[in-house]
């Protein structure tokens, strides 16, 4: 297939690719970008190993096709680290044990990301219905709970802390 | 810097002499971070599938149609001459047969004469891209002759033709008959015997990570031919993948190294070396470039290696005072295609019946049976947990029959370690009692059982599991973990382990240990694991063997190092080296340690409010390895200041490591690990599996509801205690024990390979149904420390034992809630109320065939339907599987 070119804006950045048409997302970043983080888990959008926010949206960039994420402010998980640092999040993670084998994490990470972004403050339930898009095989989920509130407790410190 | 602070105050002499309590561990027992969460929760981590090397093509596999069909011809012409193909291998192109056990030598990479299962493997495509290779697979032209087939185990053992393979009669892959103690006496002097068919689940790993493989030869510069291969690959066990390549390949294994990346998860699938790895290995030979492949994840369903479907014919008997008095197990595994791991499956089966409880009388008959499927292997909890559902359900109607409570029955039946079971198992120590105190406790078992409303209940159940086989798979006298520990001027230790980290906090233990034994600060530690040119050969991530022994082998090597740093410790603080004190990155006198050992401050509570330790690791840990750096280079002045000062009462871990290698070189140690002879099992034929080192004990509260309307189960919160022996690092213990009660709970209610025809009817995660987020109920893990005399630091297994515990503890609550004891899982909500109607004497509802869950008699192929042979269904007549021979016959 003939390929095209197509702008891509990733992480802040803007990067122009050439790719075939029918190239999914999850493959542009992968294999043209580098971008590895965003994983690969299933082929039919049951997984969410690899969700990516798409205007702060989570997206599965498994079946979305990039020509059609243009214009887009695209956030992977290699995007979420805050100057050269963990965030709250990644730091709670791996305190708390929310990562294992980490294969599913950095989806996990930027459908917590998301869910925060819109509701900063979720109940259990919430937490649990929003993570529902995401598979995990190691943890059972309960020690991502617990990051999640640590991660919360951590950032709302850090606010504190400003003030 | 903490540490700095503290050798100064010692040497001021102006701090308390606080006698170091040697009770107390600075490293081992805190909740610390994996060393390798940053790369995960960052996405910097690679993973195999996150390689690449120039010149990179993509394999793909063709896979075998029929479940059972002889190859008459195949022809790669036209794939061939596709642009962008460069090469198509196929058996012939390596066809020496391999298998994980010696005895089991029965696969090829890729297909030579036969194909036995509905994706065996038959040629590979290594183009420039995916869809290249995609289209190439589809001009593959191969000529089948289908043979008919065996889906059924017990029909399959009827077999007197048309074998699966030519020299397994019946295809029956092995079979065990084993009797201790006298099992007729036994069940003569029972006062009440159970005796019901159980019928467990076919399970598969579902590791998030399909599996990938990337093969690269060298040319060598001798012959200007290909030379060494390099593998990366996601595998627990990169040694007997090393093995298998050589032996396929026909290489020496010193020209082949193996590294293992990060892996995304194994559960068992990836303990064996799936034949994508070689075959990876073989399309880089004939294209003569490197070649990756990364399954689909319906390819990795096709590859399984899971938990076999179990049929369980089982008989107990006890007295009225709740003794066990005789067990009698007959157990048929649905083994599938190759044998795979199946010969250890079938007698971790038997074997662990033992050294759970006292059970004076034995007896065992296992077939372990071929069938057109998958091949099954190894899946945590490999072997005991079909069983162990089984058994757990039938003691707790014993319990109801001599009218007993079933958290008694069980402690009246515990083992009086030390000792050695009927069946040959040596068991020291035995944290069992303390885990069913526990869990009755902490679920208000006493007050609450049996006086939830209708539709809720609670069950008990009991399980253990190895902490690695005490004999290995290749029966050799070789060390079955060797670790090797280096230390240089710079004071950072490196450990060189083939212990494979999975994702279970294998290098995290190491580095753990080894920073324990020589008192020095985790990050100090740097962790090379699992690359075969590197690292000195350690069996690999399974059995759960990896803190036992790796651990051990850990702290040996460390031990050895430490001998040397303490010689010439002692030298400079004239104390005898044997009374050297090595704590916090300092190396001091006996009587001058002046830590004031005030532990961290902890933040002690989880979300619910349960106490735990803070995850935020020891508080020295990050701020000392950069502070002394003049100790490697000013080796001079440094030497001038020593001499100056005279004999010291301390010194820093880096001035100690300084004079050490001054005085001895370098520092290097080496520690190994076998299991001890009296823990290697009897003499009878079959003794060599089930035997280890330590079992783990775990005991759980299921707390449950039943809908009486929609038959569904909802499992509302799970009570796991675990032996652990003792907890190095209590957040992955803790995080270890959640997740296999949470997979055991997903084996319990939801989980199911379901077979048409040898068709995987739900090769896709959605539809294997692995529990989300919402369905997974709150699980307490409560750790139980029994101090193991021969685990490093007294710890053994945690990853495995809990799983086997949940679905009779999930099964037993469901009698409970609602009095229908069910005998097949999963429990789903077809089967709960095909059992309630039965109950109550209802006319069967034809969801599952009319079959009775509380007393299955025969094999279903779905879920319910005998589909195959015609005995399913009418099926419409252009179904091509309608007539006698399988799907795709006319072709």
């Amino acid at each position: 297939m003939k390929k095209e070119l197509i702008e891509l804006r990733v992480n802040r950045r803007t990067h122009e690719i050439a790719i075939e048409p029918n190239m999914l997302l999850l493959d542009a970043l992968r294999q043209t970008l580098g971008l590895t983080g965003s994983k690969r888990g299933c082929d039919d959008s049951s997984c969410g190993a690899c969700t990516v926010l798409i205007d702060g949206t989570a997206m599965l960039s498994c079946t979305l096709l990039a020509a059609s994420c243009q214009d887009q402010e695209i956030t992977t998980i290699e995007g979420v680290s805050e100057h050269g640092s963990l965030a709250a999040i990644q730091k709670a993670y791996g305190d708390w044990g929310g990562a294992q084998c980490g294969y599913c994490t950095p989806g996990f990470i930027m459908t917590v990301k998301s869910l925060l972004a819109d509701n900063p403050n979720p109940t259990e339930t919430e937490i649990r219905a929003a993570l529902s898009s995401n598979l995990c095989r190691c943890t059972g989920y309960s020690q991502m709970y617990e990051a999640i509130r640590a991660a919360l407790d951590a950032e709302r410190k850090g606010i504190a802390a400003v003030r | 810097m903490k540490s700095r602070a503290l050798l100064d105050r010692a040497a001021e002499g102006g701090c308390p002499h606080v006698r170091l309590q040697m009770s107390d561990f600075s490293i081992i027992g805190k909740a610390t971070a994996m060393v390798d969460a940053a790369e995960k929760t960052t996405g910097t981590g690679k993973y195999t599938d996150d390689l690449a090397l120039p010149g990179m093509l993509v394999g793909k596999i063709l896979h075998s149609p029929y479940p059972h069909a002889r190859i008459k011809s195949i022809d790669t012409r036209r794939a061939e001459r596709l642009d962008g193909v460069v090469a198509v291998a196929v058996g012939k192109d390596a066809p020496n047969p391999f298998g994980i056990l010696p005895v089991g030598h029965d696969e090829h990479a890729l297909a030579l004469d036969k194909v036995r299962y509905v994706g065996d493997n038959v040629a590979c495509v290594a183009a420039v891209s995916e869809s290249i290779a995609e289209q190439a697979l589809e001009l593959i032209d191969v000529d089948y002759e289908v043979l008919p087939s065996y889906f059924d185990p017990e029909e399959s053992m009827k077999a007197e033709a048309d074998l699966i393979h030519e020299n397994k009669p019946h295809n029956i892959e092995k079979d065990y008959h084993h009797v201790f103690g006298d099992p007729e006496k036994g069940f003569a002097e029972a006062d009440q015997i159970c005796e019901a068919r159980f019928l467990a689940n076919e399970v598969t790993h579902a590791a998030m990570e399909p599996h990938s493989t990337l093969a690269s030869f060298e040319l060598d510069p001798h012959t200007g031919n290909l030379g060494r291969l390099t593998v990366w690959s996601s595998t627990q066990v990169p040694y007997y993948l090393q093995h298998k390549l050589s032996l396929v390949l026909e290489m020496p294994m010193s020209q082949i190294r193996v590294i293992k990346p990060l892996v995304g998860g194994g559960f068992g699938g990836k303990s064996e070396v799936i034949p994508l790895e070689i075959i990876a290995a073989i399309a880089a030979r004939k294209a003569k470039a490197p070649v990756k492949i990364t399954y689909t994840r319906e390819e990795v369903f096709w590859a399984h290696r899971g938990r076999p479907r179990t049929i369980i014919d089982l008989k107990t008997g006890v007295k009225n005072d709740g003794r066990i008095t005789a067990v009698k197990a007959r157990v048929v595994q649905d083994g599938g295609a190759y044998c795979s791991y199946g010969v250890v499956t079938i007698l971790y089966s038997g074997a662990l019946l033992g050294a759970l409880y006292d059970i004076p009388n034995i007896q065992y008959d296992g077939y372990r049976v071929l069938t057109n499927k998958p091949a099954c292997g190894a899946m945590r909890g490999h072997g005991t947990v079909n069983v162990r559902f089984a058994f757990e359900s039938q003691l707790d109607e014993l319990a109801q029959k001599i009218g007993m409570d079933p958290a008694e029955i069980r402690q009246r039946n515990l083992l009086q370690p030390p000792c050695i079971t009927v069946n040959g198992l040596r068991v020291q120590s035995y944290g069992l009692p303390e885990c069913i105190e526990k869990i009755v406790e902490r679920s208000g078992w006493r007050e609450r059982k049996g006086k939830l409303p209708q539709g809720h209940g609670l069950g008990i159940a009991c399980s253990h599991y190895v902490s690695g086989a005490a004999n290995s798979i290749i029966r050799s006298d070789m060390p079955h973990s060797t670790v090797n520990i280096k230390i240089d001027r710079d004071g950072g230790v490196v450990v060189y382990t083939g212990a494979s980290e999975i994702g279970q906090g294998s290098d995290t233990m190491t580095a753990q240990v080894a920073a324990e034994a020589l008192g020095c600060s985790l990050s100090r530690v740097r962790v090379v694991a699992a690359d075969t040119d590197l690292t000195p050969i350690d069996i690999g991530s399974y059995s759960s063997r990896v803190t036992f022994m790796a651990g051990n082998a850990t702290l040996r090597a460390a031990t050895e190092v430490k001998k040397l740093i303490a010689a010439a410790a002692a030298k400079k603080m004239n104390c005898a080296p044997e009374e050297v004190i090595f704590r916090d990155d300092l190396v001091c006198k006996p009587g001058t340690h002046a830590s004031e050992q005030a532990a961290p401050a902890q933040d002690p509570r989880g979300l619910d409010g349960r106490e735990r330790p803070s995850p935020h690791g020891t508080e020295n840990s990050a701020t000392s390895v950069s502070g002394r750096v003049e100790g490697q280079i000013l080796r001079g002045s440094l030497q001038q200041k020593r001499k100056e000062e005279g004999p010291k009462d301390a010194m820093t871990f880096e001035e100690a490591v300084v004079a050490a290698i001054d005085f001895h070189g370098a520092l290097t140690g080496t520690g190994s690990y076998a299991p001890p002879q009296q823990a290697r099992g009897g003499k009878h034929k079959g003794a060599g599996v089930g035997p280890s080192p330590a079992y783990s004990y775990s005991a759980q509260v299921a707390e449950v509801s039943v809908d009486e309307e929609t038959g569904e189960v909802t499992v509302h919160k799970v009570w796991a205690a675990h032996d652990c022996g003792r907890a190095l690092n209590p957040v992955a213990v803790e995080g270890q024990i959640i997740g296999s009660v949470w997979m055991g709970m997903g084996q319990a209610l939801t989980e199911e390979m379901i077979w048409k025809d040898g068709m995987l009817m739900n090769p896709g995660l959605l539809e294997y149904r692995s529990p989300a987020s919402v369905e997974s109920p709150e699980i307490e893990p409560i750790i139980v420390e029994s101090i193991d005399p021969e685990g490093p630091f007294g710890a053994k297994e945690c990853s495995e034992g809990s799983l086997a515990a949940t679905i009779p503890a999930i099964a037993n609550a469901i009698y409970d809630a609602v009095g229908i004891r069910l005998h097949e899982s999963p429990f789903t909500p077809e089967r709960v109320l095909a059992a309630l109607r039965a109950k109550k004497n209802s006319k069967p509802l034809n969801l599952t065939e009319g079959v009775d869950p509380t007393q299955p008699d025969r094999f279903r192929e779905h879920g319910g339907a005998l589909w195959f042979k015609g005995k399913g269904p009418r099926r419409h007549e252009l179904d091509p599987a309608r007539s006698e021979a399988p799907a795709g016959g006319a072709d």
